[in-house]
């Protein structure tokens, strides 16, 4: 890992996650300094908004600006969620910040609450991952006896409860409203918006949810000040970012870098491309972000706006990584099952439309497509997106687009030839799991 | 106020409205299947999707706020793209099984489609199957077919106030279903077949009868409860093969409950009685009519001769109509006796001769309009299905629903307060919340109520209707079935007038206020239902009753009847009558006659009949009009039953209003506990409340209609030495003017900690217990 960074390169060392040693790094700083400077909840907020830290579930909304949308002065309970739901295939981020850095995640819910004026908050971790949930209660546990949680936290006018809630691994359930309706008890389905959940949230209170890396991101905006952090990374995409990498790299795993940071950059750093062989295409956001061709990812810098401009997303931050040995349709047809089987099947277009995807990319993987699949598949996805509660309807329908997009020549020679332009050997060879013939 | 323009139209919505809201407003049709007035918004189906001007996407128009300056599409390219692309989804997995589908023809996905939907489908793939349900007798199943709207789901939850069908499994595995093991058992049940846009959910009863084109709609109104729902009734060759609501906000909203629903069934049942019968020489054998009510005439005249009119009794249903109620009681008086009443369940009528018209105290509509309300005295969710539901609804804004009663049946309503005691102190606990609400408001104590100690939960009950400003107390059927019916009657008078609260009764029947109207109560000189059985005349009338199901000792209704010289029932069914009658006449049911039901809360609802009377049936006004010339009495002359239903309204069926009234003073509050060592509260259940709805099969399988049992506490039980689940022998022993008035039941023992101590909860209006004496008072309970 390199340097710079605060997350998870700063977090090294034996034992990281106990609290003695997050407070040895300078951990709760940012909150004693805000208890005993009483710094007002203006000032945070405007620290940072000063950040542009953006949103690191994947949506990359303006955090300041979020936080803002609470209303200050309505009475009773106010929620701070942390969304640590993660369930992208291709992230894994959140759980190593929970794994080796708990402590900072908790600060900055404490700070969250704190300028929020919320009493109580939730950390939803994904159900797949017991032992990181069960670090992380115990991390509560330590920050409860150091009486960093609870009634007068540090002295101060000021009590915070946090819990944390494990989920039971559905992926919709790291849709924000679908997370409250689980914390509540109920089937995860998202909720419609408006009302959004600053208004109407976790049990039908003003609530604030936020990603897991946006959260530990907060501690260091409060301490080095919002210009400093903003200044790690480049105008409008302030700070460092993990990015988890996957696929046909040497060295798979999670990167802590700057925004900005060039993506080639960042493929060296996982060690170069697998067996020397050629990039075909990446993924730079999660499973859910529209697939770039080698010639577009190489001259891409890993930031919101960067990405955005060459046609995609950079999401959450999971770079799936494909080299030459990719059959693009074999590659889909996981993806499109994926979301076929996650779909909450509330509401219409997802329920329906995401099984029509998977089953018409299905038949063109094994040698049954038809010459007008490709348009009907555009036309799916074109009533799918846009049409539908929540974000799992255009998720879906993003990697058909641009998979068939980009690589559409490869679609056209498996429906016409009824087999894959990538040899079935040589697809092997690449997966890593069978020695080249 | 909003400005909105939607296809180029302008109106003005309030804050708040959504875009559906203003869309109706101005009579533009959004497609729409999840969406329903009634329930809550879910935005799940996207068939409402609209363009909105400067958004990025088509909206729901059902969720959408409106913002002002807002400009809408609803037919634009655009719009109707989204709207074609939902479509073309609901349909690849839709069966499109039309032709064998019952919801053929009245379907939303069937018509829609014709206007968003293909002639051909793209979709070439296996199409879904989902196992059907068993959600019980009254609702059919083809999941297969459900397009996952949640109608039923949020009915269940939010109107029928119990969830007990939810959306279970993910994406396009994701069904509808009870929780397992489980059937939907709710008394409104049958409405989610009417929000079903699909033939998912279809009525079990009607199925494959007909197709909806082949029936004639005719309206009508529900025979049972105090409500008077509306509906229409669906008729094929002169039969009657489904009923549905028709729609009146101010009375059943868009509902019905099951009752109304489904007890059509008993209209073509083989219990129709279809002939006259006449009983000669110990022989039934059937006649002409001309034969049967000459035979009356001569017997009516003899008796009158030999034992003199007030010897002659009649007792009629609250469940006839007006003019049926109204020709029976000028029949009886043209014959010279006073001796009529409807009122067959009440024990205590020392409210006669009062002026008491009892009614809701105020319209039906406005119920959800209360601040405050109190119950007394009701079996509230299975009495008044509909009623419960305003209530529910009522409750679940800020209105404080606090009920006193017998037994703690859960009314789904979430109550702020109650108390359950034993119908012995049902008045002095009353008496306590109008003692504190004295105390609270400063107000001088009457000296009946200076023995009462309030408890603990009339007190929160008393604070809670002392803190209201549109309050109501409502008695309820036990209450007015109650043996201190007068003093509890007097009591809730007293606490609507401390508290400022509206006070009414909940009435038992479809015609409870009619009954009033119509004179078919005795006045002074008369005698009421109790004392014409407790003192046996030596001829009886019976209309629309079953007086061993229907009298509140039926005991001792049976041995006054069959002690009887001359018996006359007139009923649309073969009942027990034979085992007492001399003649039986097969009378229409409601919806072979015309006629007019006056509900509880004074609304004159007329309605025609339907089919044509069946076999030999006659409307009973027909029949009380023809018996009235043949003795020769004046003003028997009506020649439909409009002309009765002026004669007893004057013209004018406004002037109803003027003669409601639920004020009598000077009545007498006594409080005096006379507790037998066991006491029984009998309830009617649901379906066992009316001679049609005992007789509709598919309603007689539901779980309301389950035999009665003996109820009792854990600590009863174990005081008796009983346990849940044995056969028992329980027996009304009481004594009354030198006539025993004994009667057993043998039925199963269950544990129901609803019940107070020293109480048995033993339902009447059943078979079963028809073997038992009076609905309240001493009873002994042993094993078989």
């Amino acid at each position: 890992m390199g340097a710079l960074g605060f997350i998870l390169n700063a977090a090294e060392g034996e034992r990281s996650w106990r609290l003695a040693e997050y407070v040895r790094r300078g951990g709760y700083s940012a909150l004693k300094k805000i208890i005993n400077e009483k710094i007002p909840a203006d000032q945070i907020v405007g620290e940072l908004k000063k950040s542009s830290l953006r949103g690191r579930g994947g949506a990359g909304f303006p955090t300041g600006l979020k936080w803002s949308f609470m209303p200050r002065q309505f009475p009773g309970a106010k929620y701070v969620v942390c969304n640590s739901d993660e369930g992208e295939p291709g992230t894994f981020k959140d759980r190593d910040i929970l794994r080796w850095n708990p402590h900072m995640v908790i600060e900055g819910m404490i700070i969250a609450g704190y300028a929020m004026g919320c009493q109580r908050g939730y950390n939803y971790i994904h159900g797949e991952i017991w032992d990181i949930y069960k670090r992380f209660e115990e991390a509560l546990e330590e920050a409860r006896a150091a009486k960093l949680l609870g009634n007068n936290i540090l002295g101060a006018d000021f009590s915070f409860e946090l819990q944390a809630h494990h989920g039971y691994g559905a992926y919709i359930c790291g849709e924000e409203t679908a997370l409250l309706e689980s914390i509540e008890g109920k089937k995860g389905q998202p909720r419609f918006k408006p009302p959004f959940p600053a208004s109407f949230g976790l049990y039908g209170k003003p609530t604030t949810i936020n990603n897991t890396e946006t959260f530990a991101s907060v501690p260091y905006i409060i301490n080095e000040g919002g210009d400093k952090f903003l200044e790690l990374g480049k105008p409008n995409n302030g700070g460092t970012k993990l990015f988890s990498v996957s696929g046909h790299v040497n060295r798979p795993g999670n990167f802590e870098v700057p925004m900005g940071t060039p993506f080639k950059d960042l493929l060296e750093m996982a060690g170069g491309m697998r067996g020397g062989r050629k990039l075909k295409a990446v993924i730079p956001g999660g499973s859910s972000a529209p697939v770039l061709p080698v010639d577009v990812i190489m001259e891409c810098t890993l930031d919101y706006d960067s990405i955005a401009k060459a046609g995609s997303m950079l999401g959450s931050g999971a770079v799936i990584v494909m080299d030459e040995t990719t059959c693009m349709v074999k590659a889909l047809e996981r993806l499109s099952y994926f979301y076929f089987e996650e779909s909450c099947g509330q509401c219409t277009p997802c329920r329906e439309g995401t099984g029509w995807l998977y089953r018409v990319v299905h038949r063109i993987e094994h040698g049954e497509g038809r010459p007008e699949d490709l348009d009907l598949l555009n036309s799916v996805t074109d009533n799918i997106m846009g049409r539908t509660i929540c974000a799992l309807g255009d998720a879906a329908s993003m990697p058909v687009k641009s998979f068939i997009k980009h690589f559409g020549t490869e679609f056209e020679y498996h429906i016409q030839n009824k087999k894959c332009l990538v040899p079935e050997d040589v697809q092997r060879a690449g997966s890593g799991f069978f020695k080249a013939a | 106020m909003l400005e909105i323009e939607i296809d180029g139209r302008k109106t003005e919505v309030a804050d708040g409205s959504t875009v559906m809201d203003a869309a109706h407003k101005l009579g533009i049709f959004v497609p729409h299947f999840c969406y329903h007035k009634k329930l809550s918004i879910a935005a799940n189906c996207r068939m409402c999707l609209v363009q909105v001007e400067k958004a990025p996407k088509p909206l729901p128009a059902c969720a959408t706020p409106v913002t002002n300056g807002m400009k809408v599409f609803t037919h634009s390219e655009a719009a109707v793209k989204a709207q074609k692309g939902v479509m073309e989804f609901l349909l690849i997995n839709h069966p499109l099984d039309c032709p064998i589908c019952d919801q053929g023809g009245e379907c939303q996905l069937q018509d829609l489609s014709v206007g968003y939907g293909q002639s051909a489908s793209r979709y070439q793939e296996e199409k879904r199957v989902v196992v059907n349900k068993n959600l019980g007798p009254l609702i059919a199943t083809d999941m297969t077919r459900c397009i996952h709207c949640t109608r039923c789901v949020r009915f269940t939850q939010e109107i029928a106030g119990w969830m007990e069908l939810g959306q279970a499994f993910r994406g396009e595995h994701a069904e509808i279903m009870p929780f397992i093991e489980k059937t939907v058992d709710s008394e409104l049940s049958g409405n989610v077949i009417d929000l079903c846009p699909v033939g998912a959910l279809t009525s079990k009863p009607f199925r494959f009868a007909a197709r909806t084109w082949e029936l004639s709609r005719r309206k009508s109104i529900s025979p049972h409860d105090g409500l008077g729902a509306n509906l229409i009734v669906q008729v094929k060759h002169d039969k009657v093969l489904r009923v549905l609501p028709l729609e009146n906000e101010d009375v059943n909203e868009c509902w019905l409950s099951d009752k109304d629903r489904y007890s059509y069934e008993a209209l073509d049942s083989e219990q129709r009685l279809t002939k006259p019968m006449l009983k000669q020489c110990g022989e039934w054998r059937e006649v002409d009519w001309q034969t049967a009510l000459e035979f009356i005439g001569t017997d009516l005249k003899r008796v009158v001769r030999e034992h003199g009119a007030a010897s002659v009794g009649a007792l009629a249903s609250p469940h006839a109509t007006l003019e049926e109620l109204y020709l029976l009681q000028k029949f009886m008086r043209g014959a010279g006796s006073e001796n009529v009443d409807c009122r067959l369940r009440l024990t205590d009528f020392s409210l006669d001769g009062k002026k008491v018209t009892s009614w809701l105290g105020m319209p039906v509509a406005e119920i959800q309009k209360l601040d405050r309300v109190l119950v007394v005295g009701s079996f509230l969710r299975k009495d008044h299905p509909l009623l419960a539901q305003r209530l529910r609804q009522a409750a679940k804004k800020s209105t404080h629903v606090n009920l006193l009663h017998v037994a703690d049946d859960d009314q789904l309503i979430a109550l702020h307060a109650k108390s359950i005691v034993a119908p012995s102190v049902l008045a002095t606990e009353l008496a306590g919340i109008v003692k504190a609400v004295a105390e609270a408001k400063g107000a001088p104590a009457d000296a009946a109520l200076a023995g009462v100690q309030p408890s603990a939960a009339v007190k929160q009950i008393a604070e809670s209707l002392a803190s209201g400003e549109k309050g109501a107390i409502f008695l309820g059927n036990f209450a007015q079935q109650h043996a201190q019916a007068a003093t509890l009657h007097a009591l809730a008078q007293k606490l609507a007038e401390l508290t400022g609260a509206r006070f009414g009764y909940l009435g038992e029947a479809a015609n409870s206020v009619g009954g009033y109207l119509a004179h078919a109560v005795p006045n002074a000189a008369g005698l009421n239902a109790s004392r014409m059985l407790a003192e046996p005349r030596k001829a009886y009338f019976v209309l629309h009753a079953e007086p061993e199901l229907d009298c509140a000792d039926p005991q001792q209704a049976m041995a006054a009847l069959k002690g009887a010289d001359l018996v006359v029932v007139m009923t649309p069914f073969k009942t027990r009558a034979i085992d007492y009658a001399h003649v039986i006449l097969p009378i229409a049911p409601f919806t072979e006659t015309s006629g007019t039901f006056i509900n509880t809360e004074g609304r004159v609802q007329s309605f025609n009949a339907v089919v044509k009377p069946l076999g030999e049936t006659r409307p009973a006004w027909k029949v009380l009009r023809v018996l009235g010339n043949l003795l020769g009495l004046a003003g028997f002359e009506q020649d439909s039953s409009e002309a009765v239903r002026a004669e007893v309204l004057g013209g004018k069926p406004s002037s109803v209003a003027e003669r409601l009234n639920n004020r009598a003073d000077g009545v007498a509050i006594n409080l005096a506990d006379v507790a037998p060592a066991l006491q029984r509260i009998a309830d009617v259940p649901i379906h066992f409340a009316d001679p049609l709805a005992r007789r509709a099969p598919s309603l007689q399988r539901t779980r309301d209609a389950a035999p009665p049992k003996a109820r009792m506490s854990a600590a009863t039980l174990a005081k008796l030495g009983i346990s849940a689940g044995m056969q028992v022998k329980v027996s009304t022993t009481e004594t009354r003017a030198g006539t025993s008035l004994g009667g057993t039941a043998i039925i199963a023992a269950q544990l129901d900690e609803g019940v107070p101590d020293g109480c048995v909860r033993v339902a009447a209006g059943h078979e079963s217990t028809a073997g038992l004496g009076p609905m309240q008072g001493a009873i002994t309970v042993e094993r078989a």
